[in-house]
């Protein structure tokens, strides 16, 4: 069985993000970016289903800037075996983002489609469930653990009261969560043999999907900076600034 | 303990723009040394150096490493972090193909190699030897030798060591005593005590390989009749596994001001089977092999400890809050100002950082240079890189970690108390780079071989590879404006360094006392020459980027570089002076003026 695994670039969670001075949108020359850390987990999934001989080809794609093929060797160097890349430099929506996948779904008919929850520069958590909507296939999101036999994902989803357990007929769109799995460090041989493993690339055109962007963002700002906290006299001053300042009770 | 953050934007700058690493791969050798996968191995080394090496660096040094009936443990920790670096093959980095290696350069390496010193120099000690041992056989070892040893060693599950020191001769190696016997079968029967065997004993690997020098029967005196044999912890089988327990123990470990996590073992050699490493009695030559190396990586330690100082000392600047800017409150809102705001606070940090940025990009261009020696197919090219190296080794090795002292001192002090308080972790970057300016050779014998023998070599040649592109540089940009802050400072430096070199080659040749009393200052003189020349070359390639420097970086490397020529680099001036006031102030105090008076 063939795994798909999407992949995007973001900034590195590790470095402070700054916003541009005409407040268009985030500061991203020069920044430092990465693969997005839920990205990392459904390839590290999608590799060991590889090694344990369940999945037959882990394929990652990305769709996004030319650069976009540094994340894709990422993956490559984390035991992926081949990449596809969509260059554009719109920036994306999830919709369209779910079409150009659900349009290499079509080519390379994977038997599942192995994704983070979200990314975490936009934080919208909605690409998985429109390329299952748009497939018209099943979909378990915010996994914490898999199994796979006869057809069918067995999940375990992180949900606000505790656990949920889903048997999930394949093929499937499967959005992992953080506890799924912790994602290897790749080895430098590994790097090194990524280099040579292919990327194909098609762009949206190719792949016959519009990708202009439907949403237009007024105002970026950085949350307001917080204020000094402030020592409270007695109960009733702190019920009192919660109902009048804070306006919570 | 502060946390750490790989400085892979630095390292980028250096290896693309400023020393031109990208040419290395128009070698034969280094053809897979492309843009992105230098990026993509400094990236993974870096996670790997933060989320698990850097972590065991505090215990590390609390637990230090225990010894017990011959068996040396590392710290809690330390064998899984082995365990992954090997997996993850990064002993193999700068070796050879042909033996498992990945073939990278060695400029990748170095920088590699900064990573982990700053993470966790005690950890960093295992596989920096074990390169050490690995390029020693490689440059001098029979094939068989080479076939059996160099891919385990290139693999991490082999570790290497170096054995020269005895109890009575460390500097002078003409003294040692270990003998070597003649077996039947071609082998030799090794006796002897070594001590201060780093990594001699330990739980990381399957097998140690020994290299060590000793003397075969009826060698000459001194130098010249010491050779060099491979001596395993256990003989290898025939199908490469370790096999039976040879005659090589470890009689224990040293108590050490720093560097706890790595063993520094007493190692005694009793009819221990060895084989010989090249011709007999040319062991010193083939051992400096592996001691240039060791000296280069040893000066990249002091780069390692100081950026991991700077890191802590930046982030405390910022956090610790305390009195008020001199000319008013700059945070009028805040109880107090960050210490940042403090002139004297600003002076240690940006002499930690110019110091610091200025030392990678200095060690950066000499391992390029050691790339170009090993692996250009032009024999003159080869020749001057070789030269280059040569000069620059013994500068590299005790600048960087007297460097790497005084920087990792004042992360201390920027600490105040709170950095001499072990759990800050601030201090132990000083105790742990005060081993550096001692091993591989003392300070002291550095600027020995930098005047006495570097200096004069070939008529001066060696010198010349130096002194040439700063000159080019200086000729090139003496009427650009805009670098003027930056050319004018290193023109005077490099007059005051062309001065006394001039002086000290006159002198020097009729009293070689007069070299040896210049020989440290002198070091230190050449050194800050070097690093204001690789900061004018900074200011270069940072002014061309004004218009596109979104998060500031360009801007900081000109703040860094205009201070390191203002504030740093004018203690040439004071150099000259101690040097050419001669060794009288040293050599006409009598001996008998040295004893204690109660």
């Amino acid at each position: 069985m063939k795994v798909l695994v999407p992949v995007k670039r973001v900034l590195d969670p590790y470095v402070k993000v700054r916003v541009k001075q005409d407040k268009s949108g985030v500061d991203l020359s020069n920044a430092k970016m990465a693969m997005n850390p839920f990205c990392e987990i459904a390839v590290e999934q999608a590799v060991r289903l590889k090694e344990q001989g369940v999945a037959s080809e882990v394929v990652v794609v990305s769709a996004g800037p030319q650069q976009s093929q540094e994340t894709l060797r990422t993956g490559l160097a984390m035991g992926a075996d081949r990449g596809v890349l969509i260059p554009t430099d719109v920036a994306l929506e999830p919709l369209a983002i779910a079409k150009l996948l659900k349009a290499v779904v079509d080519k390379e008919d994977p038997g599942l489609v192995l994704m983070g929850k979200q990314a975490v520069d936009g934080d919208n958590n909605q690409t998985g469930q429109m390329l299952a909507a748009l497939l018209g296939w099943a979909q378990g999101t915010f996994i914490s653990k898999v199994e796979l036999q006869d057809g069918a994902a067995q999940v375990t989803r992180e949900i606000d009261g505790g656990l949920e357990t889903l048997q999930v007929k394949l093929p499937a769109v499967l959005t992992v969560d953080l506890r799924l799995c912790e994602p290897r460090y790749a080895s430098l041989p590994n790097i090194m043999k990524a280099k040579k493993k292919p990327i194909d690339t098609h762009s949206p055109e190719d792949l016959g999907v519009d990708v202009t962007p439907r949403l237009q963002v007024s105002r970026v700002e950085e949350p307001p900076a917080r204020q000094a906290g402030i020592k409270v006299e007695s109960v009733q001053e702190l019920v009192k600034k919660l109902h009048e300042e804070a306006k919570v009770i | 303990m502060p946390s750490y953050t790989a400085p892979l934007r630095d390292m980028r700058f250096v290896y693309h723009e400023l020393i031109d690493g990208d040419s290395l791969q128009e070698l034969p050798a280094y053809a897979e040394a492309t843009p992105d996968t230098v990026d993509a191995v400094l990236e993974e080394a870096g996670k790997l150096c933060r989320d698990v090496l850097q972590p065991l660096n505090r215990g590390g040094d609390e637990e230090g490493c225990t010894y017990e009936n011959g068996v040396v443990r590392t710290p809690a920790g330390f064998k899984e972090a082995y365990a992954a670096f090997v997996e993850g093959g990064w002993p193999s980095l700068a070796a050879d193909p042909d033996y498992g290696g990945q073939g990278l350069p060695h400029l990748l390496n170095t920088l590699v190699e900064e990573l982990i010193c700053s993470a966790n120099l005690s950890f960093g000690t295992y596989p920096g030897l074990t390169h050490g041992a690995y390029r020693a056989l490689h440059a001098h070892a029979s094939q068989e030798l080479k076939d059996r040893y160099l891919p385990k060693l290139a693999e991490g599950t082999w570790t290497g060591t170096m054995c020269l020191t005895e109890p009575h001769c460390g500097t002078d190696l003409g003294l040692v005593r270990t003998k070597a016997e003649t077996n039947d079968d071609g082998s030799y029967a090794i006796s002897g005590t070594k001590i201060y065997i780093s990594c001699g004993e330990h739980d990381l690997a399957e097998n140690i390989v020994h290299l060590v020098l000793a003397r075969l029967p009826g060698a000459p005196a001194g130098t010249k009749g010491i050779s060099l044999f491979v001596v395993p912890k256990f003989l290898p089988n025939e199908d490469g596994t370790p096999g039976v327990r040879n005659g090589v123990s470890c009689g224990g470990i040293e108590h050490k001001m720093g560097l706890n996590a790595s063993a520094t073992c007493v190692m005694n050699f009793e009819g221990a089977t060895g084989w010989l490493v090249g011709e007999s009695n040319k062991g010193m030559r083939q051992m400096f092999t592996m001691m240039n190396l060791a000296r280069l990586a040893v000066g990249i330690q002091g780069i390692g400890l100081s950026e991991a100082s700077y890191q802590g000392a930046v982030q405390y600047a910022h956090d610790r809050k305390q009195g008020r800017g001199l000319n008013g409150p700059r945070y009028p809102d805040r109880k107090a100002d960050p210490i940042v705001v403090h002139p004297d606070v600003r002076r240690m940090l940006l002499t930690m950082r110019a110091y610091t940025e200025g030392m990678r990009a200095l060690g950066a261009w000499v391992a390029r240079e050691a790339d170009i020696a090993d692996a250009h197919p032009d024999a003159d090219r080869r020749q001057q890189g070789d030269d280059l190296v040569a000069l620059m080794t013994p500068v590299v090795k005790a600048l960087f970690t007297d460097l790497g002292y005084d920087v990792t001192n004042l992360g201390v002090q920027i600490h105040g108390g709170s950095g001499y308080v072990r759990e800050t972790g601030m201090e132990q970057f000083v105790r742990d780079c005060r081993i550096a300016q001692i091993y591989e050779g003392a300070n002291g014998i550095q600027g020995l071989d930098l005047v006495g023998r570097k200096m004069p070599a070939h008529t001066g040649r060696s010198l010349r590879r130096f002194f040439h592109p700063v000159a080019n540089f200086l000729a090139e940009h003496q009427d650009n404006k805009e670098l003027a802050p930056f050319v004018q400072p290193l023109s005077k430096g490099f007059g005051r360094l062309q001065t006394v070199t001039g002086w000290l080659a006159q002198k020097g040749l009729s009293d070689p006392e007069e070299a040896g009393a210049a020989a440290t200052d002198y070091l230190r003189l050449i050194g800050l020459v070097a690093l204001g020349y690789m900061w004018a070359r900074t200011a270069q390639v940072a002014l061309a980027h004004t218009g596109d420097d979104g998060d500031g970086f360009y801007a900081a490397k000109l703040a860094t570089a205009r201070f390191f020529m203002q504030k740093l680099l004018p203690q040439t001036g004071a150099l000259v002076s101690q040097i050419m006031s001669g060794k009288d102030a040293l050599m006409d105090v009598p001996e008998s003026a040295f004893a204690l008076s109660a």
